[in-house]
């Protein structure tokens, strides 16, 4: 499925002195899992629009049948991940008045997903991944049926938590954008967002180190930080989630006193365990002591 | 082609918002072989673009708060025209519901001493609204969404069903659909079916809507039979931004007002002061002094106007621009810059701030904002039994935003989260214990799936006729300007008769290409729903010569009795619209009690 880059992007000519506005020259991939290539459309630029409504002016006027993924045309969702002039970037946030005029503008599926059809890719992957995360097991309530957490424990995790699931990380990441191979061995970096959220979880009570270093892949990781530069979320994946996890992966294998002074809850989880491994098909999750909860502990 | 793809299921769930996958997880756990479809890629269903919160008497930051207060508001916000037993349960349930997110992982804002924060939103006496910043929806959506896949259940995505299937009594028993990659059709099987699938903005051109709120849902109940309920009641949101043009609609949150944002004309007034309704007087501030005092010593001082319901606000905005009292792109200003420093705004408020930053080039932390009023909510939709959300079909079940009744004639602020999660665990509870009850195996009929298939495809062999992104743009220019916000029966007469001529050249709708994910197929398709509630709340419209909630007719200003207790039912007989005026369900006298004079 790699992607024919098509004509070599062409110059576009100046207007005459007193013309109306040139027209936006636009190179978009179409095409399908068998081939494709970019195809050229011109179209009359419009004030302060993104470019998911030029490739929309082009699908209502040109191209019906041209195939792009989208839901919310504000940057909430996810959906429109492309590249853009080879850059990773959702479509609906990037005006187009931030793209160079004098060359036309490509858009591209995104490069380490199957190709479906034009701009949209295939992106189970993702979703199998989903499927292998261990989930969330927080303890028992407090007495009165409420959970207390300070806010400075949660900021963390309300950081990871502002992830769209764009996979505008996952894209980008050379271990498997390169590597096909990699990908049944390898979660990638939305998904260490993910493990990282639930371990410093302030109420939740399973161990998943051994997990991560050996099912996720994260060793695979070398922290380029591509992934945090191309994230619309402005999360610090690199820096906060993944080196953090690589450091209490390193802890467990090392040193499992020094993890358990770390890891603020928990009570012995035969049955947390059982259920982990029966949606991974590993052996994962070890039993943490007892403790009583302590919020702020572990971030 | 093979047309041979099919599934048997116990539930089918249609729609992955906060509603479906509330539903989903409940008939899971209750032992239900479980389906999950939806139209999109899990995880992106509108519900993720909610920002404010989710309301539930928690009593968090007010222990005064509880059912009571929650329900009165919800009424009184609904012009009391909601079904009070579904506004019962919703403030009962809601806050165990919110607790059960938690449960599952969400991490909502909180309180100096650990728990969960509240903030304040128009109609709501109390700060109500669990949140986190402002992105509420996708924090709900995730936390649904990660305990659904834990659980094992079944997902079909970018999967859009076309029809419903029904046996011999009339009773649903399966839907079919297609693959939107491949175009390929698919049939379930289901003995029972929940429909969760999401409003109808799109049918409006300025709207806060995703492209999937195409009224899908409300269609294929109406097409098996099922009733609506109070289709005109639409609610127009106060504040959407009105620039730039591409960004025209996207919803401004309530949150900026709660959070201190006032509303001004081009004169720099405070205009809010001058729409003050006799139905909301006793509880909103006279002055500018009176109402800002609120914001720190909410015990003492009433709100200020600019949190009135949505509906009053609306208008007006609408009254103001109308007057020629506009901001240079015909809306108002929203100015939080000059109330909250920048670093208040950008940590209360980050996503408005993002949007407006990477959209419109203009940072709010300095500069006012410019909106007017977008179609964002519908308060009618199917009709549904208030406690098991059963529609008027055996085996169909409905909830979340597609489901009416809940919210009257207009919505409070945070009162669809909580909707989706307290319906959507109903509804998904019913239809598991119905189709635990049934013996045996769906028979569906190979015929109507079949026709279905054939219909859906015949797009493709329509020459000559126009395009459905032409045929989409009208559709949204009629109803925008005839069906808007302010409402006159000529116009609304108008609009039945466009609709009409409207669906006749649909039907003859070309669609060029080939089945695989082809948008300009799957808009053809989405038109049929589209044009249907389209011509339920035009009718619906007209039938209601009255004002009330989000139904404003420039005709009829005002509450009329003789509409204080009727539903208006829309079906369809012998393929004709019909409406109906049913009387509403009356509220027992307990729960009138908290409505007398004085009561709070
Ligand atoms: C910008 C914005 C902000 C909002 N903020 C708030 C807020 O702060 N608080 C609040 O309470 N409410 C808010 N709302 C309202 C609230 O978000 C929605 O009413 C609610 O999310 C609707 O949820 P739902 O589960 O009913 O459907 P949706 O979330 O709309 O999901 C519909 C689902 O149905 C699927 N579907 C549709 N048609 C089909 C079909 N034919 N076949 C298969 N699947 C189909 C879709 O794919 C999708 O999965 C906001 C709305 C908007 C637009
Ligand atoms: S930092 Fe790690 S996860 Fe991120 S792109 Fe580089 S290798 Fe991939
Ligand atoms: S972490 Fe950032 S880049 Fe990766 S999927 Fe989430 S939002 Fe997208
Ligand atoms: S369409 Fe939702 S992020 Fe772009």
């Amino acid at each position: 499925m790699a992607i024919d880059t098509g004509p070599a992007p062409t110059t576009v000519p100046e207007p005459p002195p007193g013309a109306p506005p040139k027209d936006l020259v636009m190179h978009l991939w179409r095409g399908d899992a068998s081939g494709g290539r970019f195809q050229e459309y011109r179209v009359a630029p419009q004030e302060g629009e993104v470019v998911l409504d030029v490739v929309h002016r082009i699908q209502a006027t040109q191209a019906p049948d041209l195939a792009v993924r989208w839901n919310c045309k504000a940057g909430k969702c996810g959906s429109c991940s492309a590249e853009i002039n080879g850059r990773p970037a959702l479509m609906c946030m990037t005006r187009m008045s931030t793209l160079p005029t004098d060359q036309p503008v490509t858009v591209s599926p995104m490069r380490a997903f199957p190709i479906m059809r034009d701009l949209v890719t295939d992106v189970s992957y993702n979703f199998e991944v989903a499927k292998l995360i261990p989930a969330f097991k927080p303890g028992p309530r407090d007495p009165d049926g409420l959970r207390r957490m300070a806010q400075v424990d949660i900021d963390r995790g309300q950081e990871f938590h502002k992830c769209i699931e764009c996979f505008l990380c996952q894209n980008v990441c050379h271990v498997i954008r390169d590597h096909e191979e990699n990908k049944p061995r390898y979660a990638g970096p939305r998904f260490f967002v993910r493990l990282a959220e639930l371990e410093m979880h302030p109420l939740d009570t399973l161990d998943r180190r051994n997990y991560i270093r050996e099912d996720m892949g994260i060793g695979l990781c070398n922290i380029t930080k591509c992934c945090t530069e191309v994230c619309p979320e402005d999360i610090h994946i690199t820096d906060n989630a993944i080196i953090p996890l690589k450091e209490r992966i390193v802890d467990a294998h090392y040193d499992p006193v020094a993890w358990l002074g770390r890891k603020i809850t928990g009570r012995p989880v035969p049955l947390a365990a059982a259920e982990a491994r029966k949606h991974t098909g590993a052996a994962h999750a070890q039993p943490a002591a007892p403790a009583t909860p302590e919020p702020g502990d572990i971030a | 082609m093979p047309d041979s793809e099919r599934h048997d299921f116990d539930v089918v769930v249609i729609g992955a918002g906060g509603a479906g996958l509330r539903a989903a997880i409940e008939a899971r756990e209750k032992g239900a072989r479980t389906a999950l479809v939806c139209k999109s890629l899990l995880g992106k269903a509108h519900t993720v673009m909610a920002e404010g919160g989710i309301a539930a008497a928690l009593g968090n930051v007010w222990p005064e708060d509880n059912w009571e207060v929650h329900f009165r508001d919800t009424m009184r916000g609904g012009k009391m025209l909601n079904n009070w037993r579904m506004a019962q349960i919703h403030a009962l349930e809601a806050p165990e519901r919110v607790l059960e997110l938690e449960e599952w992982g969400a991490l909502f804002d909180r309180t100096q001493d650990g728990r969960i924060l509240q903030r304040d939103f128009g109609g709501h006496r109390y700060a109500r609204l669990a949140h986190v910043g402002d992105r509420t929806g996708l924090e709900m959506i995730r936390a649904l969404q990660n305990r659904a896949v834990s659980i094992g259940i079944d997902v079909f995505m970018e999967c859009k069903i076309v029809r419903l299937l029904q046996d011999g009594t009339g009773a649903v028993n399966g839907a079919v659909g297609f693959w939107r990659e491949s175009g390929r059709f698919v049939t379930f099987g289901a003995k029972a079916i929940v429909i969760a699938t999401g409003g109808l903005g799109k049918a409006w051109k300025f709207t806060t809507n995703s492209w999937e709120c195409t009224g899908d849902g409300m269609a294929l109940a109406l097409w098996a039979g099922a009733d609506l309920i109070d289709m005109e009641a639409i609610q127009f949101h106060p504040t959407g931004m009105v620039w730039p043009p591409s960004a025209r609609g996207l919803l401004v949150t309530e949150g900026v007002r709660g959070d201190g944002g006032v509303l001004k004309n081009r004169d720099g007034e405070r205009f809010m002061f001058n729409y003050i309704s006799p139905f909301f007087a006793a509880e909103t501030a006279e002055t500018i002094e009176e109402g800002d005092q609120w914001y720190t010593n909410k015990r003492d001082f009433r709100r200020p106007p600019e949190l009135l319901p949505r509906d009053e606000v609306a208008r007006a905005i609408n009254s103001e621009v109308k007057a020629g009292r506009g901001s240079p792109h015909g809306g108002v200003f929203l100015d939080i810059a000059s109330r909250r420093t920048p670093e208040e705004i950008r940590r209360l408020l980050p996503s408005m701030y993002h949007q407006f930053k990477e959209l419109a080039d203009i940072d709010i932390t300095t500069t006012p904002m410019e909106v007017g009023p977008t179609c964002h909510y519908a308060m009618g939709g199917i009709r549904v039994e208030a406690d098991t959300e059963a529609t008027t079909v055996a085996g169909l079940y409905a909830a979340g935003e597609a489901a009416g009744g809940m919210h009257g004639s207009n919505r409070l602020g945070g009162n669809s989260l909580s909707d989706l999660v307290v319906f959507g665990r109903r509804a998904g509870l019913a239809a598991a214990e119905r189709a635990l009850g049934m013996p045996g195996d769906p028979d569906v009929s190979e015929s109507q799936v079949a026709d279905v298939t054939r219909h859906a495809r015949s797009y493709f062999d329509n020459e000559g006729g126009e395009d459905a992104y032409a045929l989409h743009r009208d559709l949204q220019d009629t109803m925008q300007s005839l069906v808007g916000i302010i409402r006159v029966e000529r116009e609304l007469l108008e609009a039945k008769e466009r609709l009409a001529d409207l669906a006749e050249r649909a039907a003859k709708c070309a669609v060029e290409g080939n089945l695989q994910f082809n948008p300009g197929w799957h808009l053809a398709l989405d038109l049929e729903s589209m044009l249907a509630v389209s011509n339920c709340t035009t009718l619906s419209a007209i039938e209601r010569r009255e004002s009330r909630g989000g139904h404003t007719r420039d005709d009829y200003p005002g509450f009329r009795p003789e509409f204080e207790n009727v539903n208006m039912i829309t079906r369809l007989v012998d393929g004709e619209y019909t409406i109906a005026q049913e009387p509403k369900p009356q509220m027992p006298g307990e729960l009138s009690k908290l409505f007398e004079d004085g009561a709070h």
